[in-house]
């Protein structure tokens, strides 16, 4: 959500000031039209601040209050002890480490796995289009629905993944193991979303330079590391991104694998359960806001860390 | 969710005015039941949980034709799980949606409901009638600060179902049960004690009907935290331990819920079992609805897939509750269903007399019969035809009569979670160490500090 929006506000903001910079003076008729346009655009604006700004500035006010709907009288401003309390509790820190795990874990192994449907997508020449249908078929599946089917496969009894492990293991009622569980139905379903990022970055890999490295000598790993990856970079940074931050916020598939028990919770379930279960707006909203803080730090040391490959900076890298 | 019905009849003004606003935007039909709206007799909306719900409308049916003109009840459903049920009716009640009328409140949510200002309290002469004939226990748990802010609909409680073969002496207090349990195990015979082990609300029940049953309570109504107070807590806790880790201990305890039991007991595994009296009708329910008699066991009383002749329910008993003082009955943790009348709806003068048609013998006795959740009606428990659905009647009634509640506070949801998240897996338990953490934990829960797991 934060980074379209983002997206949205620079690609508005930058077409005005690209023509002030280009028109130096403007006649009456120019000046009514851009006031016409102005009207035009107004509406559209208008929602989007309506939708989108004002929901995340109230969470913002939220998080600055004592604020539980059980203790109506009570609410006041809190100022950054909302802050503090999440801050300093150990379920918040617990909650992190374990998103940070599935995060990392989660986005690697769709990276390689990713990349490689990529590989062969791009390169297959018979059945083209029923091969790329095929491989985005996870993507097509509502999160829900595939996060229970998973969990019927792991439940002791009737699943049938549960009946090939030893008898009575619950794998879902152990924190190691719900937890690859979690990694395992996050990295079947989006896998195929990162694969169609990263063909798309393989488009812009021309076939005559992969060609004169073979003759040159150049064997499969070499043109992969030395010459597919490096050109791919600014889509690699798309891919990665968005995953990134679609993992950071993972909540569907916990929520039905495990409901966050046994130490499986990922920060947006903490959120969640404060808000929603015990009713605290202002605690709620403080942790909403620190994960839309830690999106975008993590945002932010993407694109510092790829330098020149961020989206916008070459033509190439834009999505 | 389709415009309410309450709304549409009734709320004439400012849907009215609605109209007017909205008719560029609504279609030609909505528009038309604007002008088509009869002044028939006020709707009641009825919000009730899911399980239950064939009951809970025939008693709605049965309400309006007694009211003979006066209002009609709507039977609304609610979710299957208890905490999306209570989402949903808080987030109507704060949006002040005034086609709320009743409520099918669980027992845990009335001083939580109360103190938020979305319950209506029960008018003098209403709360008189309520309280007549209705037992003191589940009383209680409609009431906060003196007043009456729900009444009983349906309760529950826990007795001691086991296994006469194994146990020719049911045990009085935990301890004995404890004891018995590891002797089991030392034969090889089936041996475990089930119980609410996982980390969900039940294992707040089983930790609060021990620690009431040592005398001990979690908070009071003032909000003063007193788990800490004596060593009531630490008598539970040290018996939640042992329970999981005594030898012939379920393996599983740390995820069962009462469905697990009972489908141990049927599965010939366990000895013991704290349940409600549900897992009595499934065990004489044909299969797959139930357990069709459990399993066949052989002579010493082991489970066995050969046809014995024997099976789990010819062995299968009832008794009070273990104790946790010898001597001193257990003081087991009620739930159930209350009504409150919602402080949005328009009109609560007809809700609180619809409360009490809704509660009244005939529909309490068709909720205990057919929905399988006991009364709160005590004349009840003397109806021939209660007592024939329910042979461990005077057990659930002893039971009911040496009730606790759930702690009373408005806090009660978070503290919940704080318990049984420090209480699973109960093996892992280090009662001095554990109390200790906890108290501190629930003293931030109750003022709405902090956060929950």
């Amino acid at each position: 959500m934060s980074l379209d929006s983002g997206a949205l506000a620079a690609a508005t903001s930058k077409q005005p000031s690209s023509h002030r910079a280009g028109k130096p003076a403007l006649s009456e008729g120019k000046k009514a039209e851009r006031r016409l346009g102005l009207w035009l655009c107004a509406p559209a604006a208008i929602i989007m601040v309506a939708v989108t700004a004002y929901p995340i500035i109230y969470a913002v006010w939220l998080s600055l209050q004592r604020y539980d709907l059980r203790f109506p009288a009570d609410r006041e401003f809190a100022g950054l002890s909302n802050y503090g309390a999440v801050l300093s509790s150990g379920y918040w820190w617990q909650a992190f480490l374990i998103t940070v795990i599935i995060t990392v874990i989660s986005v690697a192994i769709e990276f390689v796995l990713g990349l490689a449907l990529a590989l062969v997508m791009h390169r297959t020449i018979v059945g083209r289009g029923l091969t790329r249908t095929v491989v985005l078929i996870p993507y097509g599946i509502v999160t829900v629905v595939a996060a229970f089917s998973w969990q019927f496969a792991w439940t002791p009894d009737k699943g049938y993944l549960a009946a090939m492990l030893s008898e009575g293991s619950a794998p879902l009622t152990g924190q190691a193991s719900a937890i690859a569980i979690i990694i395992l139905a996050e990295v079947w379903k989006t896998t195929p979303f990162m694969a169609l990022l990263l063909m798309a970055g393989l488009a812009l890999v021309p076939d005559d330079l992969l060609k004169a490295a073979q003759v040159d000598g150049a064997g499969a790993w070499q043109r992969l590391t030395q010459i597919i990856l490096p050109m791919m970079k600014p889509a690699i940074l798309v891919a990665l991104l968005f995953r990134t931050l679609d993992a950071f916020r993972v909540f569907d598939n916990i929520y039905i694998l495990t409901q966050g028990s046994n130490g499986t919770g990922s920060v947006s379930m903490l959120g969640y359960d404060n808000l929603f279960k015990a009713f605290n707006l202002g605690i709620g909203s403080a942790i909403s806001v620190l994960i839309f803080i830690a999106v975008a730090l993590i945002a932010l040391l993407f694109i510092k860390f790829f330098g020149a490959a961020a989206p916008g900076s070459e033509p190439t890298g834009k999505r | 969710m389709g415009q309410p019905l309450a709304t549409r009849r009734h709320g004439m003004g400012r849907f009215r005015a609605l109209c007017v606003g909205g008719a560029a935007l609504l279609a030609a039909a909505t528009i038309a039941g604007c002008g088509g709206a009869a002044a028939g007799p006020p709707v009641l909306n009825f919000y009730t949980p899911a399980d239950g719900a064939k009951q809970y409308a025939a008693a709605a049916a049965a309400c309006t034709t007694a009211a003979n003109g006066q209002y009609s009840i709507v039977q609304q459903t609610l979710p299957k799980s208890a905490d999306d049920q209570r989402l949903q009716l808080a987030r109507r009640l704060v949006a002040g949606d005034t086609a709320v009328d009743i409520m099918g409140i669980d027992v845990t949510w009335t001083a939580e409901f109360a103190e938020a200002g979305w319950l209506e309290k029960f008018p003098a002469d209403q709360a008189a009638q309520v309280k007549e004939g209705t037992l003191a226990g589940p009383l209680d748990t409609g009431t906060w600060q003196g007043d009456l802010w729900a009444a009983p609909l349906n309760t529950n409680t826990q007795i001691l179902w086991y296994r006469k073969d194994l146990a020719p002496n049911p045990p009085a207090t935990w301890d004995d049960m404890i004891a018995q349990s590891e002797a089991l195990a030392g034969k090889g015979l089936p041996a475990a004690i089930e119980v609410q082990g996982a980390q969900y609300e039940g294992l707040t029940v089983w930790f609060n009907t021990l620690l009431t049953s040592a005398g001990g309570q979690v908070v009071n109504e003032k909000g003063d935290v007193l788990i800490d107070q004596g060593d009531a807590a630490i008598k539970a806790t040290t018996i939640m331990q042992k329970v999981a880790t005594a030898k012939g201990a379920d393996p599983s305890l740390s995820v069962a819920k009462e469905n697990d039991g009972r489908l141990a007991m049927e599965a010939g595994e366990a000895a013991f079992q704290l349940n409600y009296p549900f897992v009595y009708a499934s065990i004489n329910t044909p299969p797959p609805d139930g357990g069709g008699g459990g399993t066949f066991i052989d002579s010493q009383g082991k489970a066995t897939t050969q046809n014995t002749g024997r099976r789990v329910i010819d062995e299968f008993a009832w008794a009070p509750y273990p104790s946790v003082i010898p001597g001193k009955p257990a003081t087991v943790t009620i739930g159930g269903l209350n009504l409150g009348v919602s402080s949005t709806s328009l009109h609560k003068d007809l809700a609180f007399e619809a409360v009490q048609c809704l509660r009244n013998r005939d529909n309490q006795l068709v909720n205990a019969t057919e929905g399988g959740v006991p009364p709160t009606l005590e004349a009840l428990y003397s109806d021939p035809s209660f007592q024939q659905k329910y042979p461990a009647w005077e057990a659930i009634k002893q039971s009911l009569d040496n009730a606790s509640v759930r702690p009373k506070t408005p806090a009660y949801q978070s503290i919940s979670i704080v318990l049984s998240d420090a209480l699973n897996p109960p093996g892992d338990i280090n009662p001095q160490q554990t109390v200790a953490g906890l108290a501190d934990q629930i003293r931030k829960a109750e003022n709405s500090e902090g956060l929950v797991p």
